[in-house]
């Protein structure tokens, strides 16, 4: 390992509209060195690699490859210098054989003919080369195993001339042996004097194949080139979470609630191979925040108790009373609504306008024999747009020109109107601007007064913590952890999810 | 035909000064529609120059109209099919079936006991147990729409075929024949009965909850269905409804032809849709009108009016139809990409 870093990157900056997702960011690999890259959901990770990848190009900032300054302006020049990302979702494709993908994009041939038997021999060569050639490589990808498609992407890398490898989160579909593997791999690649820059939320394994640890917050670099044998875990942790952005967050009933019968109440519910026996209850006037990090089930706990998702056992009841597993519609007749993750491909019409967006769900009680009174659902549209402060007004443009803060209420509008008693809220700030951000907050917060059960996950652990009145958190489709949102502090989510070490308050 | 299109741009200047204001004018559904008469009346203009005495005729617009009826009812159903997001090949085998299945023997001897109405009712219930099957597989069996309708093509046409023995069957119900050929206000009951779909179907989108539920359907079908709407059921509604429409267009065809046949109704999927598509709705779904489609169904059917006065060759007129279709789509994609981009 030599000291002359392979990349410099220097104040990268990256906008996109209404956000700043790098504002700053600073990293330096070596050659030979594993990079461990840290920091919390949306703290510019995947970002920044996509800048490094070729995918995104930075707004500021310089980058040096081996020396002297460059641009990665397509992913193709990227990997033409070097550089090879291995994303969290594979991308193979699953119907070409492990050859096919391996060679995807620059295909073994002559004359524009592939050459079949040549590529699989390469294809075999690599995979000999990463301690796999048990791998067939006339198997279809899409039969494999994901560790074993894996080791397909890091072929597939270095069939490439890589020189600095860009896993991002490789472990997460990966069992404990298979994790081992990976790292004789790594350590090999290494060896060879290939840079790795290695995400990972598992401090274990950062202390186990890192060499030294960048950490972002916020779109910046807060610390960076820390050695990992000298940094301790509650330093890093500390470095994490300390804060740059304060969010105003509604006051909670300063008296306990008089906790009548629960509103929601869910007994044992799993989703298989997602997530297993979650129970939770929540009563009426409360806000319960589901913490963890994406991809532990916590949106798909909120879809199956909905009736998106069909669960495989448990029940849910809303006022004592079972609602019919897997629909929808039945859920949404007992009051319950939901404002899904992806508020423009899941919850909304973007081309249509906002009052038929508000009254999507109350259709019938616009109706009369099947005829809507169309002036009776612009005239309610326009008391809750109003009530809420939907801006620009007016309920007849199209749902597509308003931001993403006021997109979010007309999604809220849609439930106040149903008056739905129980409301499911997954990511109720994503893309929403900074500004707008604590009159959402402020607007969960005034329903709960009003009597509304209110489930939110977050990825912001911040934000659960802020506006929950009880956090429950969840790693890898367990609920490890459930106490009152003030006994815990951010670090220790932070500890509960990474580390997994399940102590129940 | 970019004399036309200079000729369509002109006109939405006349009735908008502003460029800015004609555009967002042509972009609105109304203005789409606008532009759709526009072409219908570039397409008439032609006949008058091609074949004026003949073309300027009441009795020929009643022509024009009367062809008009059977893709035309069709088209309706097919339009609420396309915005719900799906499509429906097997309207034209559905029709056949329909037709065959209320002339047979059995049918007929009933509807002589009783009364015409029978042949009816038998017709519209064809279509709709077509439609109801096509809607079940698609939405409970998962099956793509267009493969599904493509399988109902084959069956429901063998199965006319089986039915009727290869025979073309004749109606022998004299008072259905007679009630078939009235006219109303000098207009005959076919023309009637497609403005009064027309009118039904114009109701049925935009003024009801089945419309609403229709748009969203096809528009965003994982918000319809996390907003409650029960999308699965709502989509064996819509194959149902085209399937009724199709039972319609059956009795219209058997009424004109006093025939039942296992080849009426060949290749009416691609008249209505490529009407539907002229029209203005979108095949991906979300987006369309009642009015653009029987606009559609006009231009199309005043080309082929046009090309049989001209004595032209059926062939000719195919050819004409693909262009046709490929501007139209063309022209909408223009307008389209516009109105995402402001």
């Amino acid at each position: 390992m030599t000291d002359r870093p392979l990349l410099q990157m220097t104040g990268i900056v990256k906008e996109f509209p209404g956000v700043r997702a790098l504002d700053g960011v600073d990293l330096d690999v070596r050659p030979g060195e594993v990079h461990c890259l840290l920091g919390q959901n949306g703290a510019g990770k995947s970002t920044l690699i996509k800048v490094l990848s070729g995918f995104h190009q930075p707004d500021a900032g310089t980058i040096a490859w081996d020396g002297r300054e460059t641009s990665f302006g397509t992913p193709a020049r990227a990997i033409e210098q070097g550089v090879t990302t291995i994303y969290q979702e594979l991308d193979l494709v699953p119907h070409l054989d492990v050859a096919e993908n391996v060679f995807l994009g620059h295909e073994v041939s002559r004359g524009g003919f592939t050459q079949r038997g040549r590529a699989q021999e390469m294809a075999r060569a690599l995979l000999a080369r990463l301690g796999h050639s048990e791998i067939p490589t006339s198997r279809l990808v899409g039969d494999l195993s994901p560790a074993n498609q894996q080791i397909v992407s890091m072929a597939r890398a270095l069939s490439h001339d890589t020189r600095l490898l860009v896993l991002d989160e490789p472990s997460a579909v990966l069992d404990q042996h298979e994790v081992d593997n990976l790292f004789r791999v790594i350590r090999d690649l290494t060896a060879e004097g290939v840079a790795v820059v290695y995400i990972s939320h598992r401090l274990e394994e950062i202390r186990r194949i890192g060499d030294r640890i960048t950490v972002l917050k916020d779109g910046s670099t807060v610390a960076t080139g820390l050695a990992v044998a000298d940094t301790t875990t509650a330093e890093l942790i500390r470095l994490m979470t300390g804060r740059s952005i304060e969010y105003v967050f509604p006051p909670r009933s300063e008296t306990p609630r008089d906790r009548g019968e629960p509103l929601l109440e869910v007994r044992d519910l799993s989703l298989a191979g997602v997530f297993t026996g979650v129970d939770l209850t929540v009563h009426a006037g409360e806000i319960v925040g589901l913490a963890g990090l994406v991809g532990a089930g916590r949106s798909e706990i909120l879809e199956t108790l909905y009736g998106a998702r069909r669960a495989s056992t448990g029940t849910v009841a809303v006022d004592g009373r079972p609602l019919r597993r897997g629909s929808v519609p039945a859920s949404v007749r007992a009051g319950v609504g939901l404002a899904p993750e992806e508020r423009k491909s899941q919850g909304l019409l973007l081309d249509e306008a906002v009052f038929r967006n508000i009254t999507m769900s109350s259709m019938a009680r616009f109706a009369r024999l099947g005829f809507l009174d169309r002036g009776e659902e612009r005239r309610r549209a326009a008391e809750l747009t109003a009530s809420l402060d939907v801006r620009p007004d007016g309920v007849t443009r199209a749902v597509r020109t308003l931001s993403g803060g006021n997109q979010q209420k007309v999604v809220l509008a849609r439930w106040l109107l149903r008056d739905c008693r129980v409301l499911l809220l997954d990511e109720p700030t994503r893309g929403v601007d900074v500004g707008a951000r604590s009159e959402i907050y402020q607007l969960i917060r005034s329903l709960a007064d009003r009597g509304v059960a209110v489930v939110v996950v977050s990825s912001e652990i911040e934000e659960v913590l802020g506006l929950a009145d009880r956090v429950l958190v969840v790693r890898e489709g367990e609920v490890v952890h459930e106490s009152a949102a003030t006994d815990i502090d951010e670090a220790r989510v932070l500890d509960l999810v990474m580390e997994g070490k399940a102590v129940s308050a | 035909m970019s004399e036309d299109s200079v000729r369509v741009e002109r006109a939405a200047l006349e009735t908008a000064r502003e460029p800015n204001k004609a555009l967002a004018l042509l972009r609105s559904s109304v203005g789409r529609n606008l532009g759709l008469v526009i072409a219908l009346l570039l397409v008439c203009l032609v006949g008058v120059v091609t074949a004026g005495d003949r073309f300027a005729t009441s009795a020929n617009a009643l022509t024009i109209l009367g062809s008009a009826t059977t893709v035309g009812v069709v088209s309706i159903g097919m339009t609420f099919v396309i915005i719900g997001g799906g499509i429906d090949l097997s309207v034209g085998a559905i029709v056949a079936l329909s037709s065959v299945w209320c002339t047979t023997l059995a049918t007929q001897n009933m509807a002589e006991d009783t009364h015409w109405i029978v042949m009816v009712f038998a017709a519209l219930a064809v279509g709709a147990g077509c439609g109801l099957v096509n809607g079940l597989l698609i939405s409970y069996g998962r099956i793509v729409p267009f493969v599904m309708t493509l399988a109902m093509l084959a069956s429901a046409r063998g199965l006319a075929q089986i039915i009727s023995n290869r025979k073309t069957q004749i109606v022998r119900d004299g008072a259905f024949a007679d009630f078939a050929t009235t006219e109303i206000l000098g207009i005959e009951v076919y023309i009637w009965v497609f403005f009064l779909v027309a009118v039904a179907g114009w109701i049925l989108l935009n003024r009801t909850t089945f419309g609403r539920r229709t748009v969203a359907v096809g528009g965003n079908p994982e918000a319809a269905r996390l907003a409650g709407i029960p999308v699965k059921r709502h989509t064996v509604y819509l194959y149902v409804l085209v399937g009724v429409c199709s039972g319609i267009a059956a009795l219209m065809l058997i009424a004109r032809t006093t025939t039942g046949s296992a080849t009426h109704g060949t290749l009416l999927e691609l008249d209505a849709i490529a009407a539907v598509v002229i029209g203005g709705t979108l095949l991906t779904g979300g987006r369309g009108t009642i009015v653009g489609t029987v606009i559609g169904v006009l231009i199309f059917m005043t080309l082929n009016n046009i090309f049989i006065l001209n004595n032209r060759s059926i062939s000719e007129q195919e050819l004409l139809k693909g262009a046709v279709i490929v501007v139209a789509v063309l022209l909408q994609q223009r307008l389209a990409s516009r109105s995402s981009t402001t």
